[in-house]
């Protein structure tokens, strides 16, 4: 067995080694986030940041609850199952203080399009035109009312 | 008119439902939303999808997603013949604007929307190094923005391509699930603006939602099954051809 | 391409980090071969080996921190490291090397001499010996015999611990199931192996420069041993290599075709002409040419040269087109992008091309504090020889 006055400075290195050690479990106390490791391995406050995120789009539940009678048209017509946020953007702001913000005016003629225009990939039963061909430069709203967009629905607007 | 206490008593709930209706575009966090309550996934129908793009704006606006980075996105594939091994695919700025129609006639032409799958078995929370990213106890995968090093080995380990580093944050980004909307009991908002409801926001543990049914009856996929990685976003009318 | 897929996430720096790492880990199993192994012939690199190591080591972390989006929230990777990330407990592992094998190992080793040099010396270096000695003087024979044992069992505890810190870099790539290019498990194995040649190789010509530096006679006999290791090392990575290349042929999976095009034209420079034909052909042509022909010491000399650095580049350039090449093609497999590497910018060239000198600057100031060329861990306690310090 070694004389242990001989291997002194091996004892001097270990407790280098232990001051490390405990420097770090007290870096680990301090900056550990309190709420780390509460639901899994990530801090559980992060989930209540992610989902106090302020809403854009306000549902059109919220839409309906005050334009009803745009609501009676749309329900009866072929654009009754799209949301009318599609068309008018997001609009929660809108619809917290409906004073503050109006909604933007829409430009039909690229709204339209963007769904309707014809193309190979869309599904064969739904309703898509070559819009250089179909209108003959007419505005798609001169024809065709958004809420109720069949021309012989028999609505009036 | 002098306001006695019982006048105030009388006019509170009339107020607290007026305010209400004032607060109609941004409802409170319920605060009965228990997380373990819910376990959420999405159904993406392909018969119905337009490529219309609507859903890519959508999640821009109600995510502040940076240019060039996509959370969700939509791919159109052309199919020459039944050649499952090379289609041929694009996707214009993520389709934000739709697509361009294109000259190619002939063969299977058909759109898949993309998103984060929400894995169960995730790949991407396993490889974090620190635990910026997870699976929250409602089976949706968020990052800490405060928490992630920007390393980048999640985008790495996504099999989907659905990560991007956000250069604003210099952290780790993705689809949500617009989780500050499903807790406050709103759908996501691509889910919300798609036209033809070809997105459908899914909760596997309520027993009241319509879409069980529908998971039930007909033939869906997930993609790239062979990984093994549980996602929760369901395909219907999924081609072969779909990688 | 996925929309998102067209930017590469990892640059150059990461490039360069297995090479660093990999440098060290090979240059400590050179210098294991004398401790352990007890292949006298190399014992004039011996401590030249583990400096070299240190020095790479020490280097290894700054293109990581270079890279991160927050490197200010790293210590997260300590504090809360989440234990099925291979990059997580890498750290571990790193930290691990450093401090319990390579540190301790050198000062180990050193120790005599910092104790002569923190009385002997004059200046400001004097303090940095001081502190070296952690206050402990006792160079006795006794003490010395101890470190000698320990420095035994810390060389043996440090060969698996080399494998460990290199293979895991290996695995951080090979654990990848997203990545097919990536995703094997004979991904730490060839990182093992590559990772030795190039350690092997950058220790000899480092000794063969400094011997030319010195004015120093260039041990013959040593360095043919080192270029045998180099050989049969080259050899077994070689080997490994096409076994992974043969196998992803003859299989065929889904991702063979996009891969094997990208190979053909995107990595036709990096991977073909620069890693295979110059970086691994020619070096092994060479060093099988030294062991079969009856070469004089010039032109073994030369060769070796020459083998050295194709061998180094060659070895860049299989890292490169690992994290590179994992990067350019689409997980549809259904198309590829392009790696736009900046020039300046905080993960450029200039940075990647300023980190891979700066260990030899490092090196250099160790070899100034704590010079390899006196007598190693040989006991020479004549009274002569500890009367004259160690110059």
């Amino acid at each position: 067995m070694a004389n242990l006055k001989d291997a002194g400075h091996l004892f001097r290195m270990a407790a280098v080694f232990a001051i490390g050690i405990v420097l770090f479990l007290v870096l680990r106390a301090i900056f550990v986030p309190k709420t780390f490791g509460q639901y899994g391995h990530y801090r559980a406050a992060a989930i209540a940041e992610v989902a106090a995120r302020p809403v854009m789009f306000a549902g059109h539940q919220a839409c309906e609850s005050c334009h009803t009678d745009v609501l009676e048209v749309k329900s009866k017509g072929v654009h009754a199952h799209v949301a009318c946020e599609s068309c008018h953007g997001p609009l929660a702001k809108h619809a917290d203080d409906p004073t503050a913000l109006q909604p933007p005016h829409i430009d039909v003629a690229v709204l339209c399009v963007r769904c309707h225009e014809a193309n190979i990939a869309k599904p064969k039963t739904f309703p898509q035109v070559v819009s250089a061909d179909h209108s003959g430069g007419m505005v798609c709203d001169t024809c065709h009312k958004p809420h109720s967009p069949k021309i012989d629905s028999g609505v009036s607007q | 008119m002098t306001i006695t206490r019982r006048r105030l008593l009388m006019l509170l709930p009339a107020a607290a439902i007026a305010w209400d209706s004032i607060l109609a575009g941004t409802p409170e966090e319920s605060p009965n939303y228990k997380m373990t309550d819910h376990w959420w996934g999405m159904l993406i129908d392909v018969t119905k999808c337009i490529g219309c793009g609507t859903c890519v704006q959508a999640c821009k606006a109600e995510n502040n997603v940076p240019d060039g980075y996509y959370r969700t996105w939509v791919e159109r594939y052309h199919v020459a013949k039944w050649d499952t091994e090379m289609p041929q695919v694009d996707s214009p700025d993520g389709a934000l604007h739709g697509f361009p129609p294109t000259k190619q006639e002939g063969g299977k032409n058909f759109f898949v929307p993309k998103l984060c799958n929400h894995c169960a078995d995730s790949p991407c929370t396993q490889v974090c190094p620190v635990g910026a990213t997870f699976v929250s106890p409602d089976g949706v995968v968020l990052v800490d923005q405060k928490y992630c090093l920007g390393c980048r080995y999640c985008i790495q380990a996504c099999p989907y391509g659905c990560r991007f580093l956000n250069p604003e944050t210099e952290t780790a980004s993705k689809c949500t699930l617009c989780y500050h909307r499903i807790t406050k009991g709103l759908t996501t908002a691509c889910c919300e603006t798609c036209p033809t409801g070809a997105r459908q926001l899914v909760d596997f543990k309520n027993p009241n939602d319509p879409i069980h049914k529908f998971l039930e009856t007909h033939s869906v996929q997930v993609l790239k099954p062979h990984l093994a990685t549980r996602a929760k976003v369901y395909y219907y009318g999924l081609d072969g051809s779909v990688r | 391409m996925y929309p998102n897929e067209i930017e590469l996430q990892w640059s150059v720096l990461i490039v360069l980090y297995p090479f660093l790492t990999g440098l060290v880990a090979g240059a400590f199993i050179l210098a294991s071969l004398e401790r352990v192994f007890r292949v006298d012939a190399v014992k004039p690199t011996y401590r030249l080996a583990l400096l070299t190591a240190l020095a790479f080591l020490l280097v290894a972390p700054l293109p990581l921190q270079l890279h991160l989006g927050h490197p200010e929230r790293s210590l997260e990777m300590y504090l809360t490291p989440h234990t099925s990330s291979a990059m997580a407990m890498f750290g571990f592992v790193y930290m691990w090397y450093l401090m319990a094998v390579l540190v301790l190992e050198v000062w180990l080793d050193y120790r005599r001499n910092i104790v002569v040099r923190s009385q002997t010396t004059t200046g400001w270096t004097r303090w940095i010996y001081k502190v070296l000695t952690l206050g402990s003087t006792n160079i006795s024979e006794r003490a010395l015999a101890i470190d000698n044992k320990v420095g035994w069992i810390i060389t043996i505890i440090g060969i698996p611990s080399a494998f460990l810190l290199h293979g895991y870099v290996g695995f951080i790539f090979g654990s990848v199931k997203a990545n097919p290019w990536w995703s094997s498990p004979l991904m730490p194995v060839v990182f093992i192996f590559s990772a030795m040649v190039s350690g092997i190789a950058v220790v000899m010509l480092i000794y063969m420069f400094m011997c030319r530096v010195r004015g120093q006679q260039i041990d013959m006999r040593c360095v043919d041993t080192i270029a045998k290791y180099l050989f049969y090392t080259f050899l077994i990575d070689f080997a490994l290599e096409l076994l992974d290349l043969i196998h992803r042929i003859y299989e065929s999976d889904e991702s063979f075709r996009s891969l094997d095009f990208m190979v053909h034209t995107k990595l036709y420079f990096p991977h073909i002409v620069i890693q295979i034909l110059l970086g691994t052909l020619t070096p092994i042509l060479l060093l099988a040419a030294t062991q079969v022909l009856p070469l004089n010491a010039a032109r073994r000399r030369v060769t070796y040269g020459i083998a050295g650095c194709l061998t180094l580049i060659g070895i860049f350039a299989m890292r490169w087109n690992v994290v590179i090449g994992g990067q350019l093609f689409s997980k549809s497999f259904l198309g590829y992008t392009t790696y736009k590497m900046a020039f300046v910018t905080r993960e450029g060239l200039v940075v990647a091309i300023v980190l891979t000198i700066l260990p030899f600057i490092i090196l250099w100031g160790l070899v100034k504090l704590l010079p390899p060329w006196e007598e190693t861990h040989s006991l020479d306690l004549s009274p002569v020889a500890l009367a004259h310090g160690d110059d």
